[in-house]
């Protein structure tokens, strides 16, 4: 995968992640371009669209569409599923998501991701596995929080 | 949304003024103000947030990095999310970045180690490769590493050996990467199987054994029942990700040599197959999307090999039930897969079957991209049994295809036609067909093509004149027919001028009512047509002649023109019959040679896009099939990017001070029809009921230089980009014009609150353009006194929701109101010396931006405007013009010089004008020009 984006319906990039390297110029080019040529497409259109020398393969949930740019000869469906697993466990960790979880709790939507894909290419599917180690994150982090605590 | 907009940007400079006011974060150590770890942490994650909002950050990295080595988790993972997000490669940071990760790899522990490898897969630069990529194989095969420390180092070095492969040394380690297929974590597996597939397309024999690995494991997880792997299963389907990974493997090699592990694959196989049959066990999307993901990716295995029969067969059944599938997805790749066993000896006839369905697809699918892939399963399929139900299909879908996908159609069409020809009336047909249709889209290779294999076979000559000739009797046929119609008749026009209903006189007529409707280019074929009449019918010398002696053509303004009538009217007349039919014999065949439109085909869709047909390679050389048809001087000069064409800020414009641009034009904007009654006042202040100037944008930074293409030319493109074109045709007359503006919408998808508004005084155009419609605007054009300054053009319109702006410079410079003058010598230098004062005289040296031809030069000059004046100048290389600019209110005479340096690649350009200002202006507008 080459990179994924997660936008509203009014066009507001919510998440973006690059697996290859492109200047911020050329991101944000891209950027523009993908969310126009997406929200134009109408509800019943096929998840896959050809779009210079890559495939998006995009789904929308609820006011979020979730896009993600693959090569040539990576398999769309498998894309499509790895949408599906990421929303799952963003669900899964905040209880029923929703677009305000992702912008308050940015960071958190980044680590998960993280955990889960890694360099474009999944690393971890078990949702139980990603989430065990968000939780664990988490809990290093109250730890701190009481050490830092004692340490003032 | 303005509004908001302004307000958001008001908000976080707020904000990022405070944040700039407590940084440098000073640590805790150093006394009063110190921050605790919150607060750094806080603000450098306000930073992060600000980033990703899209505005830019120029501050906190040193903040973000500082964080790293904190040894609370909290401020590490914030401070490894904001180097990951926002530091680039070349950052000077890297060092105090690298040393920190160092630490964290060498920490052993793995919550920490999993941070610093996120990082380096983030980041993923070429410091970063050569700072870990000898550490993390070490790491990736350690016994003692965790199984979440090991993925992450896998698809870590991965992307690190994507980047920079030379970096990653290879070595004993890679044996023990391919043992991580054996591993009993399938997190593990999943990971390693992305490393393993990159590394083995480089070193294939290294990893030669993850091939009866691969088999093995793909094998347990297929045969497994759909809870065995709990975690793994995925809505009742058994590893997904980690199946289509193992088939994506696999296919970086041929079939395995070891029969047992062949005979295991294939069971596995067929096992997919099989399952694709069975009732699905969830109504979700999710189970079918993943079973089927797996199907593809199996089925993509089996056309690799392309030696199974039986399973590209079954293959072929399989996606020929998608075919009809409510789920538009399944459809889509259906047709992409069944593509690619269309070009399977084995499969062939299989995917043949389906050619109902899939015409049926190319009518009623609703999904553009869905109709592009039947589109090209039809050509994939396509043999000398089906090529004349396919070719009529994709030309009766050509009528109301996408404007996007009917050029690739039309070469479609024309290398189905040529290839499959049997009787070549039938090919000729359908390019004659194709132009009737979208002759817009048939580029110069078709139908130079359709030219060159008439030329060839004589048995289709006398059908081809024919058929033109009766395609040529519409009212309004395509410039392309002309094209056509008129190489042909010129060639074999003879073969049907028995019949009194196509007699010589006949053919000229029709060709000649043509004539004036057609572009440079087109009325230079058709000179040549007019000549080989002459040699073909002598009845029509006399008429012809007449027509290549008329003022139009001997004093054409075109220099191509002019030349073609001068020259054939002289060759008609002083040649004897013999040298007449020696000249003009028939056109000899053309060497046998690759089809151009195949090579073009493949340009536009990349390699193997046309593999089914035989290989090719591009042909320039096909440009001169024509003879002399070929184009017309340049008279579209490429301006020099950088030029400030119109010297604005030198000279603002001196009349209508309050209103910045086009003040003395009067511009009437009307959609429908030269009918409307212009509504403007008698001054220009008055005409301007322009909305004000902080509603338009300014203007696109190519403005001037596209401005600058139409200062000798009044048509032509002004603006394109993927959504959008806007033509231009315009005339001029005194200091009257009428410009029309085209603008095409290129998508599929309708334009909403489509508005172009000039800084002038507008009415609308339609609100709405449909996807791939074109509406129209005409401007009439006075220009009241002498200007400087082009008007802006605003066009703004909605676009799938998203807004668009774009602001333009018109086309129109003082220029267009030249009048030319012709004048003697004599006259010529008194004019001159009266327009002595220094004021009146602009002058400019410049160095020539393109070749010095002085034909091109002739050609832009009076595309300029100024009569061109022979024997004016002593010297014979030098060029001198004269003319009138018209305005309302007066007249500025002016007179010019060019002088080459051929040997120095230079001109001096001078200028004299009544004029100041328009001297100077009129020397830049020109100067930039050659």
């Amino acid at each position: 995968m080459q990179f994924m984006l997660l936008f509203s319906r009014q066009g507001k990039l919510r998440l973006q992640k690059w697996y290859v390297p492109l200047s911020d110029k050329e991101k944000k080019k891209i950027t523009r371009e993908l969310v126009q040529t997406v929200l134009a497409r109408k509800p019943k259109m096929c998840s896959f669209l050809e779009w210079r020398d890559l495939k998006i393969v995009y789904k929308r949930y609820a006011s979020l569409y979730f896009c993600c740019a693959i090569e040539d000869q990576d398999n769309e469906l498998i894309t499509l599923e790895i949408i599906h697993r990421y929303v799952e466990l963003l669900d899964k960790y905040f209880g029923s998501v929703c677009e305000l979880d992702i912008i308050f709790n940015f960071e958190k939507a980044y680590f998960i991701l993280d955990e889960f894909l890694l360099g474009g290419e999944v690393q971890e599917t078990s949702k139980k596995n990603v989430l065990k180690a968000i939780e664990q994150a988490d809990l290093l982090q109250e730890v701190s929080y009481l050490g830092s605590w004692k340490e003032n | 949304m303005g509004k908001s907009k302004e307000a958001e940007i008001k908000r976080i400079n707020k904000e990022l003024a405070n944040i700039r006011s407590k940084a440098p974060f000073p640590s805790s150590a150093s006394g009063d103000k110190a921050l605790d770890g919150y607060s750094k942490k806080k603000y450098v994650c306000k930073l992060l947030f600000i980033f990703l909002l899209g505005h830019d950050i120029d501050f906190g990295h040193m903040e973000a990095v500082n964080l790293l080595s904190s040894n609370k988790y909290t401020e590490k993972q914030i401070g490894y999310l904001f180097i990951s997000v926002l530091v680039n490669s070349n950052s000077e940071l890297i060092r105090l970045i690298n040393n920190a990760i160092k630490n964290d790899l060498a920490s052993r522990n793995p919550t920490f180690m999993c941070l610093a490898l996120h990082c380096i897969a983030n980041v993923g630069s070429r410091e970063m490769g050569e700072a870990f990529a000898a550490d993390i194989p070490r790491i990736l095969v350690a016994g003692d590493s965790m199984d979440s420390v090991k993925q992450s180092a896998a698809l870590c070095l991965l992307r690190l050996y994507k980047a920079s492969p030379d970096l990653v040394p290879m070595g004993e380690w890679t044996a023990r990467v391919v043992h991580l297929l054996n591993d009993q974590h399938m997190g593990v597996v999943t990971a390693a199987v992305s490393l393993i597939t990159c590394l083995c397309k480089k070193n294939p024999d290294d990893f030669k054994t993850c091939i009866s690995l691969a088999v093995s494991r793909l094998s347990r997880i297929v045969s497994s029942a759909s809870t065995d792997l709990q975690d793994y299963t995925y809505y009742f389907v058994p590893a997904p990700w980690l199946s289509v990974k193992l088939l994506r493997l696999l296919q970086c090699y041929p079939p395995p040599e070891d029969a047992a592990v062949k005979g295991r694959l294939v069971e596995c196989l067929e096992t997919v197959l099989n399952k694709a049959q069975e009732p699905p066990k969830s109504k979700k999307v999710q189970h079918s999307n993943a079973k089927n993901a797996i199907l593809f990716e199996t089925i993509s295995l089996i056309i690799h090999y392309d030696s199974e029969p039986n399973l590209l067969v079954r293959a072929c059944n399989q996606l020929g039930q998608f075919l009809q599938h409510r789920e538009t997805n399944l459809r889509y790749l259906a047709l992409e897969s069944m593509c690619t066993l269309a070009s399977s000896e084995f499969s062939h006839e299989a995917v043949k079957t389906h050619i109902d369905t899939v015409i049926n697809a190319l009518k009623t699918e609703r999904d553009v991209s869905v109709r592009q892939r039947a589109a090209d399963l039809l050509y994939a399929m396509c043999d000398r049994s089906n090529a004349k139900q396919i070719v009529s299909e994709m030309l009766r879908y050509l009528e109301t295809a996408d404007y996007a996908i009917r050029e690739e159609i039309v070469l479609k069409v024309a290398i189905l036609a040529e290839k499959y020809a049997v009787d070549y009336s039938w090919y000729v047909d359908t390019i004659l067909n194709l132009i009737r249709i979208a002759g817009d889209y048939v580029s110069e290779e078709v139908w130079y093509r359709v030219l060159q294999i008439v030329t060839n076979r004589d048995d289709v000559q006398g059908y081809a004149a024919k058929t033109v000739f009766e395609a040529l009797q519409a009212p309004a046929c395509h410039e392309n027919m002309v094209k056509v119609g008129g190489y042909i008749l010129g060639e074999f026009g003879n073969l049907i001028a028995g019949d009194p209903r196509s007699s010589p006189p006949v053919q000229f007529s029709l060709l000649h009512s043509k004539f004036h409707l057609c572009s440079v280019a087109t009325r230079a074929l058709l000179l040549s047509t007019y000549i080989k009449f002459i040699n073909l019918f002598p009845e029509t010398k006399a008429t012809i002649q007449g027509v290549l002696r008329a003022g139009s053509q001997l004093r054409n303004a075109d220099v191509e023109l002019q030349q073609r009538a001068v020259e054939y009217l002289t060759l008609s007349s002083v040649a004897s019959t013999d040298v007449l039919a020696t000249v003009l014999e028939e056109m000899p065949p053309f060497p046998e040679r690759e089809s151009s439109i195949l090579a073009k085909l493949k340009r536009k869709k990349g390699p193997g896009a046309a593999s089914a047909l035989d290989d090719s390679r591009r042909d320039t050389s096909n440009n001169d099939i024509n003879g002399g048809v070929e184009p017309t001087p340049s008279t579209v000069s490429t301006p020099s990017p950088s030029a400030d064409l119109l010297g604005l800020r030198a000279a603002p414009p001196p009349a209508a001070p309050s209103v910045p641009v086009g003040g003395n034009l009067l511009v009437d904007v009307f959609s429908d029809g030269p009918t409307a009654q212009p509504s403007l006042g008698p001054t220009p202040e008055e005409a301007f009921l322009s909305p004000g100037p902080e509603d338009i944008g300014p203007p696109i930074p190519e403005a001037d230089e596209l401005l600058n293409k139409f200062v000798c030319k009044n048509s032509g493109v002004l603006f394109e980009n993927q959504l959008l074109q806007i033509g231009v045709k315009s005339e001029f007359r005194q200091n009257l014009g009428r410009m029309y503006l085209f603008y095409g919408n290129k998508t599929s998808v309708q334009f909403q609150s489509f508005s172009p508004t000039l800084v002038v005084q507008t009415k609308r155009v339609a609100a709405q353009v449909d996807g791939g419609a074109q509406v129209q605007q005409v401007l009439n054009i006075e220009c009241l006194r002498d200007f400087l300054t082009p008007p802006l053009l605003s066009v703004r319109f909605r676009y799938g929701g998203t807004a668009q702006s774009l602001t333009l410079k018109l086309p129109v410079t003082i220029n267009k109101f030249f009048q030319p003058t012709e004048m003697a010598a004599q006259d010529f230098f008194q004019r001159w010396k009266q327009l002595s004062l220094p004021l009146q005289e602009a002058q400019k040296i410049f160095k020539a931006n393109h070749p010095m031809d002085a034909e091109v030069t002739k050609a832009k000059l009076l595309g300029f405007g100024s009569a061109l004046l022979d024997n004016v100048d002593p010297n014979p290389e030098n060029f001198v013009g004269a003319g009138i600019i018209q305005t309302k209110a007066l007249q500025v005479g002016c007179l010019l010089r060019l002088e080459p340096n051929a040997q120095a690649q230079m001109y001096r350009l001078t200028l004299r004008t009544s004029k100041e200002p328009v001297s100077r202006h009129l020397c830049e507008l020109l100067a930039q020009q050659f």
